[in-house]
C-alpha cells in the first residue's frame, strides 16, 4: 500500500478542511513563486520527466501537451482550459478536488498558465456540480484576496484571472472540443480535429485543456521533484491516481494509490471486497463505463495502469472501477450502460446517433431473451460501424462497453437467446451492416 | 428525459430583476469583449432560478436580446442540454440517477418510491404540487450510490427507507437535510478506511 507521505490529496476525506489556512498547513502556495522563478522551460522539462499522464481518460502525456503551445504569445491570446466536467458513470474523483482540495487546483493553474503563457484561465465545472463549484469560488476569492492570482501574482509579475462556467448537463461536453463550443456559448457538439486547441481552440486562440486531477497534481510534483514521481509506478506509469471504486462492494469509496496496483487489493483492502466475496464477482468494468469489462479470470491478476490494461484489451480511462457481482443481470447492466449513451449523444454523427440506440435496443431485448442467436453477430457490427467512425471519441465510448460484453460473455448472451421465429425471414436478405462477413465472403 | 416539452401556458413577459441582472453583468464580464455569447448558459440558468426552476419563451428571447444573439440560438441551447426545464417542474425537483452504478446499488427502488410517494409518472406534480421526479444519468456520485439531487443539493447512500423519510419530511413542509444517509462522511470507506489515518486523528 501507497504511504500515506505519498498521497498526493491529503484532504482526500476532508479531514482538514478546504480553506486557504488548512491548505497551507497542507503545503499548498508553498514555495510556488520560486517554482514559477525556474522558468517555464524547466517547468514543462519536470514536468515531461515526471511522465505525468492525464487523469481525465486518454492518458496523454501533460508535459508533451503543454509544449504544444505556442512558445511565444502572437496577436491571439492563450487560454488555460481545466475541465471539471466530470460526467462518466463510475467517476467521481474531481468532485472531491473541487470542494476540498479547491487550492492544489488553483495553485495548479497559476502554474500551468505561466507555463503555456495563459493570462486567463476557465475552469469548466459540470452544472450538476453547483454546491462544488460555490467551494471552488470561495477559494478562488481567498486566493485573489491573497494576492496568490490576478494581477502580478505572487509577485511574480505575472497575471492570471480564473473564472468557472458552469456546464447544463451534457456529458458530451466532457470531450474536449465539445467543451470549447460549450464555453463559447453553443451546443457542445465536438469539433474536427486537426486544428487542435493547442494552436486553434477557444475563440480560435491557442488553448490547453487538462483534467482536474491533472493539474491538481502538477504543484505537488514540481515541489518534491519529478524523480519522486516517476518512483511510483512503473515506466510511463507514473505516479499516484485517484481510484473511484463503486457498485457491488462492501465500502464504495474514493482512495488514491500508487499507479499499478493489482485490482483485487484495491477492492479487497479499500473497498471491503466484492459483496459475497471474491468468487462471487462477475465483471468489473475499470476505468468509467466507457471502458470494455472484464471478467473474473482476468481481474484476478490484473495490475490498474495505462498500459496494464491496454494489454487486456481495455483501458484505465477515469479509473472510476464498477465492480459486478453475479447477483446482478450483466446484460441488462450493459443496456443501461447502452441507455445512457444514447441519451448523451450529441447527434452531430449518424453512427453514433442511430447507433447509439440500436444498440440500446438490441440489449433490453437480449437482456430480456427476445433476440435470435444471430442477432449477435449483428450487434457486434453494429458497435464495428460506430467504433472509429465519429468526429470524437464518443463512438469509441459507446460501443466498447458492447464489444466488452460480447468479448467476455457471449455465450451467456446466447444462452438466454434462443428465439426462433415461426415465420423465418428470408436469410439471404442482406442487412445494412454485416462487417463480419466481409472477411468471409462477397457480402 | 429532461422536461424539453415547451409549456402551454407562458407569461407574457420576463425580465431580470435586480439581483438577475446584478448576476448576469457580472458572469458577461467574465468573457473577452465581444464574446458575450459565453454566457448564455449561465443567463439561462440565472432565468431559471428567477422563474421558479423553469424557463418560458420569454426569457429566451430576452436572453438574445441582452446578449445581441439570434433567439434560435439561445433557444438551440436550452433545448440541448439537460438542466435546463422548459415546463414547470416540483419546488422540490427530484433527480434521481438511475445510470449503472446506482442501478446495481437499487435505484430502481428508489424509483419505485418516487412512483408511489409522488407521483406514477415522471415529471407529474405530486398531490399537493410542492415535489415533481425524473430519472437523470449519472450525476458524478458513483460511489454514494444510490443518490439523487434535489434542487442543487446531493442526497447520498439513499435506500428505499430513507428516500420515504426525505418524501415524508418534505410534506411535513420541512427541508431534508442533503449529504449522505449512511452516516458515514464524504467518500471515505465506511469503517474500513486505511488511508490518511493520521489527518483523521489529528
Amino acid at each position: 500500500m501507497l504511504k500515506d507521505e505519498d498521497r498526493i490529496f491529503q484532504n482526500l476525506y476532508n479531514d482538514s478542511g478546504a480553506d486557504i489556512e488548512s491548505a497551507k498547513l497542507r503545503n499548498d502556495w508553498n514555495g510556488t513563486k520560486e517554482i514559477l522563478e525556474k522558468g517555464r522551460e524547466w517547468i514543462i522539462n519536470e514536468v515531461k520527466s515526471s511522465e505525468l499522464r492525464g487523469r481525465g481518460g486518454a492518458g496523454f502525456p501533460t508535459g508533451l501537451k503543454w509544449s504544444f503551445a505556442p512558445k511565444e504569445v502572437g496577436s491571439r491570446p492563450h487560454y488555460l482550459v481545466i475541465n471539471a466536467d466530470e460526467s462518466e458513470p463510475g467517476t467521481c474523483k474531481d468532485r472531491d478536488i473541487l470542494r476540498f482540495e479547491p487550492h492544489k487546483l488553483i495553485e495548479g493553474c497559476l502554474i500551468a498558465s505561466y507555463a503555456v503563457n495563459a493570462h486567463k484561465c476557465y475552469i469548466y465545472i459540470r452544472g450538476e456540480y453547483f454546491n462544488e463549484g460555490q467551494k471552488l469560488q470561495t477559494a478562488i476569492d481567498e486566493a485573489y484576496k491573497n494576492n496568490l492570482i490576478g494581477k502580478n501574482a505572487l509577485n511574480s509579475g505575472w497575471d492570471l484571472d480564473i473564472y468557472i462556467h458552469y456546464g447544463a448537463g451534457a456529458y458530451i461536453c466532457g470531450e474536449e472540443t465539445a467543451l470549447l463550443e460549450s464555453l463559447e456559448g453553443k451546443k457542445g457538439q465536438p469539433r474536427l480535429k486537426p486544428p487542435f486547441p493547442a494552436l486553434i481552440g477557444l475563440y480560435g486562440c491557442p488553448t490547453i485543456i487538462n483534467n482536474v486531477e491533472t493539474v491538481a497534481a502538477v504543484p505537488t510534483i514540481l515541489r518534491r521533484g519529478a524523480k519522486w514521481f516517476s518512483s511510483l509506478g512503473r515506466a510511463k506509469n507514473t505516479g499516484t491516481k485517484i481510484y473511484c471504486i463503486s457498485g457491488n462492494v462492501n465500502n464504495p469509496c474514493n482512495v488514491e494509490e500508487e499507479m499499478g496496483v493489482p485490482l483485487k487489493e484495491l477492492i479487497e483492502t479499500h473497498a471491503g471486497g466484492v459483496v459475497g466475496g471474491w468468487d462471487n464477482l462477475k465483471a468489473v468494468i475499470p476505468g468509467g463505463s466507457s471502458m470494455p469489462m472484464l471478467p473474473k479470470e482476468i481481474c484476478d491478476n490484473m495490475k490498474m495502469d495505462f498500459d496494464a490494461c491496454v494489454e487486456n484489451k481495455t483501458g484505465l480511462g477515469t479509473a472510476g472501477i464498477v465492480v459486478i457481482n453475479n447477483d446482478q443481470d450483466i446484460i441488462k447492466c450493459m443496456a443501461r450502460i447502452a441507455r445512457f449513451y444514447k441519451h448523451e449523444s450529441c447527434g452531430q454523427c449518424t453512427p453514433c446517433r442511430e447507433g447509439s440506440g440500436w444498440m440500446w435496443r438490441m440489449l433490453e431485448r437480449m437482456a430480456a431473451g427476445e433476440a435470435t442467436p444471430d442477432e449477435v453477430d449483428m450487434l457486434f457490427d453494429v458497435t464495428k460501424q460506430i467504433e472509429g467512425h465519429t468526429i470524437c471519441a464518443f463512438g469509441e465510448g459507446s460501443s466498447w462497453p458492447v464489444q466488452g460484453l460480447i468479448r467476455h460473455f457471449k455465450d451467456e448472451i446466447l444462452e438466454r437467446n434462443k428465439f426462433d421465429p415461426v415465420v423465418k425471414k428470408n436469410k439471404n436478405i442482406p442487412y445494412l451492416v454485416d462487417q463480419h462477413l466481409l472477411e468471409k465472403e462477397n457480402a | 428525459m429532461s422536461v424539453k416539452k415547451i409549456y402551454k401556458e407562458q407569461p407574457k413577459t420576463f425580465k431580470f430583476n435586480d439581483k438577475s441582472m446584478e448576476a448576469a453583468n457580472k458572469i458577461v464580464s467574465n468573457y473577452p469583449d465581444g464574446k458575450q455569447q459565453s454566457a448564455v448558459m449561465a443567463l439561462l440558468y440565472i432565468a431559471q432560478r428567477q422563474n421558479d426552476n423553469w424557463i418560458p419563451l420569454q426569457a429566451m428571447k430576452y436572453i438574445a436580446k441582452f446578449l445581441d444573439m439570434p433567439y434560435i440560438k439561445v433557444y438551440e441551447v436550452a433545448t440541448f442540454y439537460s438542466m435546463y426545464n422548459l415546463s414547470p417542474v416540483g419546488k422540490y425537483f427530484f433527480q434521481v440517477c438511475t445510470t449503472t452504478p446506482c442501478m446495481l446499488r437499487g435505484a430502481y427502488d428508489l424509483v419505485k418510491v418516487c412512483k408511489n410517494k409522488i407521483s406514477e409518472k415522471e415529471n407529474v406534480l405530486s398531490d399537493d404540487g410542492k415535489i415533481s421526479w425524473m430519472e437523470v444519468e449519472c450525476l458524478g456520485a458513483c460511489v454514494n450510490a444510490p443518490m439523487m439531487q434535489v434542487n442543487e443539493d446531493y442526497y447520498e447512500d439513499l435506500s428505499d427507507k430513507k428516500l420515504e423519510e426525505i418524501i415524508e419530511t418534505i410534506y411535513q413542509n420541512k427541508t431534508p437535510k442533503p449529504g449522505s444517509y449512511s452516516g458515514r462522511i464524504n467518500a471515505e470507506p465506511v469503517n474500513n478506511r486505511k488511508t490518511l489515518l493520521g489527518n483523521k486523528n489529528a
